[in-house]
Parts: structure tokens; sequence; C-alpha cells
């Protein structure tokens, strides 16, 4: 088979969403991610531009690492100046960062907030149990590394990083953003299933659909 | 050929009014965190924030009704603005002015309101009819001081057409309605507090309560035309207020130092009171300022 005919089979298949009830499952969306390719590569400069200067945060603190997002927007920080701001819902933020450890509870939400996520999207994982669990290392409740489950974008180690590194982190992202390097969204639905392997290889309470948009 | 060149006139006058709005929102921004003493974001961050929803790659959408929420407000907010002059005697801004009057534009001030309700209710987020109906009860209580300032200056004027009432104002600042009919001025003002939603009367999107309320689901292209319309009504409002306050004006400086001081008025009190209960808002909007309204119509009536 022609590896143009394998594309259009897979963008075909649709999502088996096992995890919900029979009854419930006409209920829920079955399309898998696609890849969202820019109309021009002028006018993507020019939006990349702005989305480097309009980071808005999902205001979902994962782990104890939310708890240095409180100082990052008030007075002593003021991300705000740099354009970061807050947003109650995932609908509309474009910065998710995972603070911290993330329990398998959690990653569940993660994952679902994540996919409600409308891109471009970005994730910074803060602090180092995000990257190799940190001191959760042999937990059995946590994860080791997050980015098996969603995209990464940048990195800030520590534990806890200060705002400050944050802040550092977060002019890393503006610099990624405005040379077109961002591209979770794409990375996402081109290694959907290997995603979806991973994460349900941990969630094992599945009962949502399997692409939440 | 000539309304051709209307339409053109209308969205130079437009598009000058919602940069005005946008500009006017960043300046707003501005204030707030020097109340809270940060710096605060440029003032140009809401239009960067507008290009950055727009250029979104995924739009998600829940229906027809869905759809339409965010082109209804807008209409609304158009429709504001259009039929009104925005600058006394300018042939650019003076709009539509002739073809509508003053309930006109109130009507529209609530046609967006209502088109929102239903594109909001199709998200399906329990938040969003959460924030309507915090949105509409309020609105009705303000829409009641607002009407009896209106109708007492309707008996003031004895016309309900805008560019008359702003011709009837020329001439001095003794003759604004402000000198004038300063009882209707005060219920006014206090139900602009409402309608441009700072601080104490923050009840629809009341970000720690109802996560932003009716737009929760909006995203993308949808949000982005939402702020568009935020500065465009907050704009259209101000123009208003102007318009049968104070004297309207006659060319942009004045026309922009007028708008930016009454938005000012609802911007310090914001900054400085915390916000209302729904319960209490109502109950204030249906208290004070109503009779306040009430009292001006039967002075201008009567005395």
């Amino acid at each position: 088979m022609k590896e143009k005919d394998i594309k259009i089979i897979e963008k075909e298949m649709k999502l088996a969403n096992e995890g919900l009830p029979e009854m419930e499952r006409d209920l829920f969306a079955d399309d898998r991610p696609s890849r969202i390719e820019p109309l021009n590569k002028y006018l993507e400069q020019f939006l990349n531009w702005a989305r480097a200067r309009s980071l808005w945060i999902l205001a979902y603190g994962t782990g104890c690492g939310a708890i240095e997002l409180r100082p990052l927007m008030t007075a002593r920080f003021d991300a705000f100046r740099y354009g970061i701001a807050g947003r109650p819902t995932p609908r509309q933020a474009n910065v998710f960062i995972i603070g911290g450890y993330a329990s398998l509870k959690t990653i569940k939400r993660i994952v679902r907030s994540y996919e409600q996520m409308q891109g471009p999207k970005y994730v910074i994982a803060l602090g180092s149990c995000t990257i190799n669990g940190g001191m959760y290392y042999d937990s059995y409740n946590t994860i080791n590394r997050i980015d098996y489950y969603i995209p990464v974008d940048i990195y800030v180690t520590g534990c806890m990083p200060r705002p400050e590194s944050l802040i550092a982190g977060f002019n890393g992202l503006k610099k990624k953003i405005q040379a077109g390097q961002c591209d979770g969204m794409n990375k996402y639905a081109d290694n959907f299933d290997w995603y979806k392997a991973n994460q349900k290889q941990i969630i094992k309470d599945w009962n949502m659909p399997d692409y939440n948009w | 050929m000539d309304i051709f060149i209307k339409i053109i006139y209308a969205a130079i006058s437009i598009l000058v009014a919602t940069l005005y709005g946008l500009i006017l929102i960043g300046i707003v921004h501005k204030i707030y965190a020097r109340v809270h003493r940060r710096i605060g974001p440029p003032v140009w961050q809401p239009i960067l924030d507008i290009i950055q929803t727009h250029g979104r790659k995924v739009a998600t959408s829940h229906g027809i009704m869905f759809f339409l929420g965010p082109v209804f407000r807008m209409a609304g907010g158009m429709g504001t603005y259009l039929f009104m002059p925005v600058i006394f005697g300018s042939v650019v801004f003076s709009n539509y002015s002739m073809a509508g009057d003053l309930l006109l534009v109130m009507y529209f001030i609530f046609f967006g309101q209502l088109g929102m309700a239903l594109g909001a209710g199709e998200g399906g987020h329990p938040y969003s009819p959460l924030g309507i109906a915090r949105g509409l009860s309020q609105m009705s209580t303000f829409e009641l001081p607002f009407s009896l300032a209106v109708i007492s200056i309707a008996i003031q004027y004895q016309t309900l057409n805008i560019t008359t009432i702003v011709a009837a104002q020329q001439g001095g600042m003794l003759n604004w309605t402000l000198f004038t009919n300063p009882l209707a001025v005060i219920a006014a003002m206090i139900s602009l507090l409402g309608m441009n939603m700072h601080s104490p009367f923050s009840l629809v999107l009341a970000p720690q309560e109802i996560p932003i309320g009716p737009p929760i689901e909006m995203n993308g292209s949808f949000l982005g035309i939402l702020q568009t319309n935020r500065a465009l009504f907050a704009s259209a409002k101000l123009v208003l207020f102007m318009n049968l306050f104070f004297g309207g004006a006659t060319n942009l400086p004045i026309m922009m130092l007028k708008t930016f001081s009454i938005y000012m008025f609802s911007v310090f009190i914001g900054a400085a009171f915390p916000r209302f209960r729904p319960e209490q808002s109502f109950r204030f909007f249906l208290r004070i300022p109503t009779l306040i309204g009430i009292l001006s119509v039967i002075v201008i009536a009567y005395l």
C-alpha cells in the first residue's frame, strides 16, 4: 500500500472511545487530532511575534510548583508586564505550566486540560520532578517524565525554582515561539498513538473519550 | 453613490473607535497595575491579545448559536455605535445618526447581551448560564435608572434624537445636561458603573467566582470578536454618555478627553472597591439610583 493511502486511511480512522459506556459514545467526539500547517510563512512570523507577547497561562496548579505562580503575578515579580496573564479556562489559555510532580490522578486531568486547549499551545515543565521524577523518583503514585504523556517546550529545573527562574523560562519560551520552534500541537497529533499508549498505560480508570476537544 | 461614501466613513469611524477602545482598556490595565503597585502591561497589550486569539489554529464550535453569539454581540456593539453622532458637526464621524434615535441605541445596548446569552448557552458549560443570569438580571436593574434619566432628558429637550440633544447643549459648559439636569446625570452615571462592569459590579465575568462567566467556552476567533466588541462597545457607551450629558464633542481630541474622563469615573471606583454579591448589586441599583431617576423626572416635568 502506498504511503499516501495509509495516511488517508489513518485520517478516516475514528477513535474507539472504549473507556466510555456504550450508550454514551455517541455523545463524544471521535476525531483524531490532525496536523495543521501554517497558511503563509510571513503571516506565521507575524502571528508568532504576537503569540510570544501574549501568553495566557491556564490557571490550574498541578503540583506544589503552583505556589510559585502567585508571587509571579503579584507586585514583586509582576509577570503581566511581559504580557503573561492567567486565564481560567483551557479553551482560552495557550500556556500550560506543569507545576512540579504529577500524581496519577493529576495526569488524567493534565491530559484532559491539555487536549482542550486550542493550539498553538505551549507547555512549561516546572521543577525537577517533571524531568526525571526528582525527589519522587521512586514513588508509586507519581509519574517520572512528563514528556512521555504530553509534548513539553521548556523545562525549568530546581526544587522549587524561584519565580525568577520561571520568568527566565518564559523568556526562553518566547524566543522559541518567535523562532517558530514551538510546535507541540503538531507533535502531539503526529505521535498521537504513542502518547495515548503511554497515557493509558498509567491511567487505569480511563473513563473519558480518547481525545477531549 | 452617497451611501457608499457613508459606508466608508462609517468603517473609518468604527476602526478609530475600536482602536481607541483597545488603547483605553490598555490604559485601564496600567492604572489597575499601578494601584496594585505593579508596572503593568504595555498599553497596546489588548491589541496583541486580539492578534493572538485570532491567530489560533484551531477553534472549537458547539453549534450554530455558539457561532452566532459573538456575531450578535458584535452587531450589538456596532449598532450602538453606528446610530449616534460621535463628533457633532463632523461628516466622517456623524455615522447614521439621522436614521436612529435614543430608543434604538438603548435597544442595541440590550441586543448584544441577549444574542450572547443564546450563544454562550449552547457552549454547555454550567458557568455560562450562571454568568448570563447574573448579567441579564444586573442589566435589567441598571437599565431602570438609565431609562429614567433618558425619560427625564427627553422631557427636558422634547426630543429623542441624539443629534438634537447634542445641538441643544452647545454654546458653553453651563448648557450641558450635567448642569441643566444634574439629577438625571447622577442616576445615569451610577448606572454607567454597572454598564462598564468594573469592580463593584463585575458580576458577569467575576474571574474568581464563575471563571469569566458567559465566554468561558469561547475560544480563538470567537473570543477575538468578543474582545474587539468589548473595545468598540466601551467607546460607544462612553460616546453616548458624552452626547447625552456632557455636551458632545466638536472634534476628536475633545471627544477623547471627555470619554476618557467619563471612563475614569468607573475605573477609579472599580480600583477602590471590592465586588458586590449579585443580590447586593441588584438591590443597590433598584434603590438609590432609581429614586434619583424618579426624582429627576418629577423635577423636570413639574418644577
